[in-house]
């Protein structure tokens, strides 16, 4: 089954128009749309077109060095990627639970990237739209613009991401890639200085990031026709829960509700993750589509990251957000809430309790001293599952009697989110551009849709060997040399006539 | 490299400075003696000079020569730290940065690097050349030593080392020009196959992230290691540990 919007019945003859790339998220994506006569939207999809093959080449790499390199998959959240390794890691080592010390350094590393990355996408790549109108002179519409019009939002914006990059920098001694998780712990305490340097400024933040979901929320209120009904559709939603339904986002077990908002998957093991779902390749795109075995694909996709965590989890653990938590789902009267513009309100209110997660740890004498290292029995293989800002993060190793590791598995956030983005440009395709002429701000609509789920898509695109391939070899003048696709099967075909690149 | 007492008149001119030297010694010894920093990665203290890195390389009345191997004399005017030296000295390690494979954002010797020191020293920001990307297996069939041979440098340093303070010969350089590459003297080739120890001090020597004690990684955070502590230029933090 094809889902509806996603494959042309007669693509022969069809109008193309391609937004490439799409701009204001992290990576290198494009979407195309195919247009009949009539402008009637009869195709829509959102391709990843880059990828990176870290799964690869982590094959063979001592297993204590992963931790640090895969944080090179991403420049604006690598803690997720640093601690999702580090955690599988301490698995595969036996040294499982890490001590109280190591997990609240790691937990105060992870909120704080969690909060300065909301804090990047809300204030820097969405707020353009959001502030000045999906429509408004392409101009203006960009973070130069918030600057000027908006100074006090754009100044908070930029102060809460410092902070949570100062938070980094205290914990893995960088503010980017930095080292602080290995396997087994940590390799260091918070500084009296540098809690203090943070503590000085945490209430400001705290304040702040109220600001910020006061923001998101008016928002809403202020135009619910077009927040409500833009780019909706009802999905599934997944993530980590702590294991008395409280938000975590550094760890938890395994929780899915259905549309309806009822749970039908609860408790389960993060090792146990391969048993849940699996992946499908697609071939017109690099970013595979994750599934619930036990629904299988047609009806297994689902959502995960903001949206997702604030309606999964039972409460939240932190009093101003949970307030807030409890406003959001208000919002749904009864139902939960599938708006994909609501992903923007749920951000906001993980920045208020990442922010009280933070100032609840600063006060915390046990991240001062205590033992960072744990060791433990060496059973070779270790997942690791985190939160991180996009959505659930598995990291899966295994590693041989000689140090090395034999195998990787990446499921990151945003690729759980491939099928649940693709539906969002296909709502807003059939909402706002069926047959009309189409214009800059109404493709800006389908932008903005994507941008919603924050997608990174070279995070997401980092496994080698199963995609689909389009590889082109040019001479020196532009002429064809060779053209090589192969099958997601992996069947590898010469054809020099065939079209370049993936299939619209 | 023996040495005996300072005669008061014998010294030479490092850039203009006036550096006494005691007999035998060569112009890098005597420089360092006396406070200097002339970048050298192969030379150390406790090893014969090898004179193959070339980073070293000083004018000597004019001529180049390696610092490390030429001999202090009285009345030379040795030029060291001038733009034309030190841009070949960044060219020297734009080469050797890429022959090998010096990913510093994952190889857990970073900040404890005499390669990446030397070359954040010099002012590198690139490699400027194109990339070799050499693939030489790593070694992990050791139980306590890692060996990542696309870092090697060919300093010798390990070579040295395990002949003459460990007396085990474990470490040769074999093949010539471009394809020279370090092996391990074993009937596998495998350092697993030798009676190696973490205690050798060929296990420490290395300027780079060939040989690594395995399991120890990132245990040093950020702020505390050699390079973050101290510049390459300082005494003390000149050479291989």
């Amino acid at each position: 089954m094809s889902f509806d919007l996603e494959t042309a019945a007669a693509p022969a003859g069809l109008r193309r128009v391609a937004i490439d790339p799409v701009s204001r998220v992290e990576g290198h994506g494009k979407v195309t749309i195919l247009l009949d006569a009539q402008n009637r939207v009869q195709q829509v999809r959102l391709h990843i077109v880059e990828f990176r093959g870290f799964e690869k080449f982590i094959e063979g790499r001592p297993y204590w060095e992963v931790p640090v390199m895969v944080q090179r998959l991403c420049g604006i959240c690598p803690v997720s990627h640093h601690l999702a390794a580090a955690k599988a890691m301490d698995r595969v080592l036996g040294a499982h639970p890490v001590t109280p010390t190591a997990e609240k350094l790691r937990r105060l590393m992870h909120y704080g990237q969690v909060m300065q990355s909301h804090a990047l996408h809300f204030f820097h790549l969405s707020s353009p739209d959001l502030l000045f109108g999906f429509d408004s002179d392409v101009n203006l519409r960009n973070i130069v613009g918030v600057i000027r019009a908006h100074p006090d939002i754009a100044k908070k914006g930029v102060m809460l991401r410092k902070f949570g990059q100062e938070v980094i920098r205290v914990t893995a001694g960088k503010r980017v890639h930095g080292t602080g998780a290995v396997p087994g712990g940590m390799n260091k305490h918070l500084s009296i200085a540098d809690r203090d340097l943070l503590l000085r400024d945490a209430d400001q933040m705290v304040e702040w990031a109220g600001d910020a979901v006061t923001i998101a929320k008016q928002l809403h209120a202020q135009n619910p026709a077009l927040y409500d009904s833009f780019g909706s559709f009802r999905s599934n939603m997944l993530s980590l829960v702590r294991a008395d339904g409280a938000m975590d986002l550094y760890d938890g077990v395994i929780r899915a509700r259905d549309a309806s908002g009822k749970i039908f998957l609860d408790g389960a093991s993060d090792q146990s993750y391969l048993d849940l779902m699996e992946e499908e390749v697609r071939p017109w795109t690099y970013m595979k589509f994750p599934h619930l075995k036990s629904l299988g694909r047609d009806v297994g996709w689902y959502r995960v990251g903001p949206l997702a965590r604030v309606q999964n989890c039972d409460f939240i653990p932190s009093p101003l957000a949970e307030a807030e938590r409890r406003e959001f789902i208000a919002w749904g009267r009864g139902e939960p809430v599938h708006a994909t513009l609501a992903y923007h309100w749920a951000r906001m209110i993980e920045v208020l309790h990442s922010m009280e997660v933070i100032r609840d740890l600063l006060a915390d004498p046990e991240l001062l001293d205590g033992d960072l290292m744990t060791t433990g029995e060496r059973t070779g293989t270790g997942v690791g599952i985190i939160e991180a800002p996009r959505g659930t993060l598995i990291h899966d190793y295994r590693v041989g009697d000689d140090d090395l590791v034999t195998m990787c598995n990446l499921i990151v956030s945003t690729t759980h989110n491939n099928q649940a983005m693709n539906e969002a440009v296909r709502s807003v395709a059939r909402q706002f551009l069926d047959g009309r002429e189409l214009t800059e701000g109404l493709l800006n609509h389908i932008e903005i849709a994507i941008r919603a789920y924050d997608p990174c898509l070279s995070c997401a695109t980092h496994a080698l060997g199963r995609m689909p391939l389009d590889v082109v070899l040019q001479g020196p003048d532009g002429t064809l040399v060779d053209h090589v696709l192969r099958s997601p099967e992996g069947e590898l075909v010469r054809n020099l006539a065939a079209p370049v690149g993936l299939p619209a | 490299m023996s040495t005996s007492t300072a005669t008061p008149d014998a010294s030479f001119t490092l850039d203009g400075e006036d550096v006494p030297f005691r007999p035998g010694e060569t112009i890098l010894q005597a420089a360092q003696r006396a406070g200097h920093y002339v970048p050298h990665l192969c030379w150390h203290p406790e090893f014969h000079p090898h004179g193959s890195c070339r980073v070293c390389t000083v004018k000597v009345n004019g001529r180049a020569g390696a610092a490390c191997t030429v001999q202090a004399a009285a009345g030379l005017a040795v030029e060291s730290s001038t733009d034309e030296l030190n841009a070949h000295r960044k060219t020297l390690l734009q080469m050797l940065f890429v022959e090998g494979n010096h990913f510093c954002p994952s190889c857990e010797k970073s900040g404890n690097c005499l390669l990446q020191a030397t070359a954040y020293e010099a002012g590198m920001e690139g490699p400027h050349f194109e990339e070799f990307y050499p693939d030489r297996p790593v070694d992990a069939s050791h139980p306590d030593i890692l060996l990542d041979f696309d870092r090697c440098i060919l300093c010798e340093l390990c070579v040295r080392a395990s002949a003459d303070v460990d007396g085990r010969n474990i470490f040769a350089i074999a093949g010539h020009g471009i394809d020279t590459h370090l092996v391990v003297n074993s009937p596998s080739g495998k350092l697993g196959d030798t009676d190696m120890t973490l205690a050798d001090r060929a296990a420490s020597i290395c300027p780079v992230g060939v040989i690594l004690p395995k399991r120890r990684g990132f245990a040093v955070p950020i702020g505390e290691r050699r390079y973050d502590v101290k510049t390459v230029a300082e005494p003390g933090n000149q050479e291989a540990s």
